[in-house]
């Protein structure tokens, strides 16, 4: 049972609020990403949750029961850190034992539990050796063995990829997947990374500037965000935001389409503007145009689009996609 | 840019490091061969260099005439012991200013190394009288406190530096793994940090062999390491040169031979490993 849950937690240090009264809640099994852009808290918040921080207010619970006070050791928690942390002067082997150890396990039972955390994770072949001799990706898979040895209540991950290049993170992305999928223990993973945060999400909490910004499911947040920020922080390319006369046609102070909703025709359409420049991705064309008087807009379009730079297109929304904001920034239905 | 050296340069560069690595080490190569000369030879004037009757008269009026390896004994008990204490104070003490700072951390770092900047002698009396009271005098006891407090300072700043350099993440992670205070300390930090210990004792090692202002001062014969056993050698009468050569030789050889062979991590612990 792996469930967590945070009263008004808040957090300062000094007179520098970083964690401004957060409530959430975190089923037993869940996938829980939380994502922001730099400084947002959420590194922060994961290590409330850890107990490597302590709460100036509020409370954590894990599984119902008030961990507020209780040190990291006793929460029944595992971390896998950015940095991955592996002890350096111990091998693989004593890097994934060290938990069990401490806990004061039998040798045979140590010697079983770390074979067993091996195998999962392919690393039989690698027990012996000390992390330096291990690749990136290797010492990413025995960082996630040292957690998964314990058998906690909950994974926490501190953005776990950020070191990898970047087909070794779509690979780790599957592969944590899939542990998610085979262990069903709740994991709440850090991540500024937004790709990282549709894919493998339960749940999303946007943190901005130390709150949140709004939790939900990836399509929901992807389809209805609540406001500006999280409008513009998910989805890439980012949507594209218009003030001005088109979005006071509509209503609204301002509106926002996403690139794949919008038609370009070089013959009609509501907005005209001049492609700046075409990114031909081969799968994806992404079209950056100067709409008159509405500036940039990212536009993308399935396959290969024959545009050039200069040429003069008409852009028209989607309808039925439009998103609505009010002068607060706030999200109009 | 690689700066372009002609050869003579740096033959030149070469010749002069040579002298100048000569001149610094010319005293204690003096004292050697010195030690192997005979009274006469050792005053001669011009001074002999190589060219003269080359014997070991002196080392054995030394061992006979005093016991050295006594001395040497005490020498290395102080040193060793002293400094194996002084780690078991030094390595929570950097530990908790490495980790937890407070407010008056950097401060308290400070006031330490001010100490080391205060002449010994302006303490010489109080410390005097109460070894006195205390019947610690000519004790191993009394003078490796002594000893294990004049050190350190300099122990506590060295782990102190060597320990910022641990990354905090493996700490947390040894928390994370359910490591008590202690645990981390035993099963993480210190190993990690065995080679920055290793250069710390090191020097604090030889900076104890080689202290003479309190050894002299606090200590006789019972507790008297090669320090005294030198200065044993300034006869009223005036200077035996040879034998005081040879008394000196035999008192600096352990520690010359040991900082030989622990070169690389003296090197390491001097430059506080400011290059990584």
């Amino acid at each position: 049972m792996g469930s967590i849950q945070l009263k008004d937690v808040r957090k300062a240090f000094g007179a520098v609020s970083i964690i401004n009264g957060i409530d959430l809640n975190i089923e037993n099994g869940e996938f829980a990403v939380f994502v922001g852009p730099s400084g947002c808290g959420k590194s922060t918040l994961l290590r409330l949750i850890a107990g490597l921080e302590d709460v100036t207010s509020g409370q954590v619970l894990i599984d119902a029961k008030d961990m507020t006070n209780v040190g990291p050791a006793q929460r029944g928690l595992a971390m896998v850190f950015q940095s991955y942390a592996l002890y350096p002067h111990m091998s693989v082997r004593g890097n994934i034992a060290f938990a069990l150890k401490m806990a004061g396990q039998s040798a045979s039972m140590i010697d079983q539990k770390v074979r067993k955390a091996a195998a999962t994770l392919n690393l039989t072949d690698y027990l012996d050796r000390k992390p330096r001799q291990l690749s990136g990706g290797q010492r990413q898979r025995v960082a996630i063995g040292r957690a998964i040895v314990r058998e906690p209540k909950a994974f926490l991950f501190d953005e776990p990829l950020s070191n990898l290049d970047a087909a070794l993170r779509v690979q780790m992305r599957v592969e944590i997947g899939e542990l998610h999928e085979a262990l069903k223990t709740t994991m709440v993973y850090v991540t500024h990374d937004q790709v990282e945060a549709m894919t493998m999400a339960d749940k999303i909490v946007v943190l901005d500037r130390g709150s949140v910004a709004q939790i939900g499911s990836p399509l929901e947040l992807y389809n209805r965000p609540n406001g500006l920020f999280v409008a513009g922080f998910i989805g890439s390319p980012t949507m594209n935001l218009i003030k001005g006369a088109p979005a006071a046609k509509r209503g609204a102070e301002t509106i926002g389409i996403r690139p794949e909703h919008a038609d370009i025709s070089t013959s009609a359409g509501e907005w005209p503007a001049k492609v700046r420049l075409a990114e031909h991705l081969g799968s994806d064309t992404f079209v950056h145009a100067e709409a008159d008087g509405m500036g940039q807009l990212t536009l993308r379009l399935e396959g290969e689009a024959p545009l050039t730079p200069g040429q003069s297109i008409f852009v028209t929304p989607r309808e039925a996609h439009l998103h609505r904001f009010d002068k607060d920034g706030r999200r109009m239905n | 840019m690689a700066i372009k050296k002609s050869m003579r340069q740096r033959v030149g560069v070469t010749i002069l490091a040579w002298v100048v690595a000569f001149l610094i080490f010319f005293p204690i190569l003096w004292t050697f061969i010195t030690s192997f000369k005979s009274e006469l030879d050792a005053i001669a004037m011009p001074p002999k260099f190589l060219f003269f009757n080359w014997t070991l008269e002196n080392y054995v009026e030394v061992q006979q005439r005093s016991n050295y390896l006594k001395f040497a004994f005490n020498s290395v008990v102080l040193s060793i012991g002293a400094n194996l204490l002084g780690l078991l104070i030094a390595v929570p003490a950097a530990w908790s200013m490495a980790f937890a700072p407070g407010k008056y951390t950097k401060d308290l770092l400070m006031w330490m190394l001010s100490t080391k900047m205060m002449p010994a002698v302006g303490v010489l009396v109080p410390i005097y009288l109460l070894f006195k009271t205390l019947h610690l005098l000519d004790s191993l006891l009394g003078i490796g406190i002594v000893l294990m407090l004049i050190n350190l300072p300099l122990l506590i700043w060295m782990l102190y530096t060597y320990f910022k350099e641990i990354p905090n993440d493996i700490l947390e992670a040894a928390r994370m793994d359910g490591a008590s205070l202690l645990n981390e300390i035993v099963y993480v930090l210190t190993p990690m940090a065995v080679p920055g210990i290793a250069s710390t004792m090191l020097l604090a090692i030889i900076l104890s062999w080689n202290e003479a202002f309190w050894t002299l001062n606090l200590t006789t014969s019972n507790a008297a390491p090669l320090t005294a056993f030198i200065a044993s050698y300034s006869a009223p009468e005036g200077f035996f040169w040879a034998k005081l050569s040879a008394a000196s030789t035999l008192a600096i050889a352990p520690i010359l031979i040991l900082g030989w062979f622990s070169q690389k991590q003296l090197v390491r612990g001097l430059t506080f490993g400011a290059v990584k």
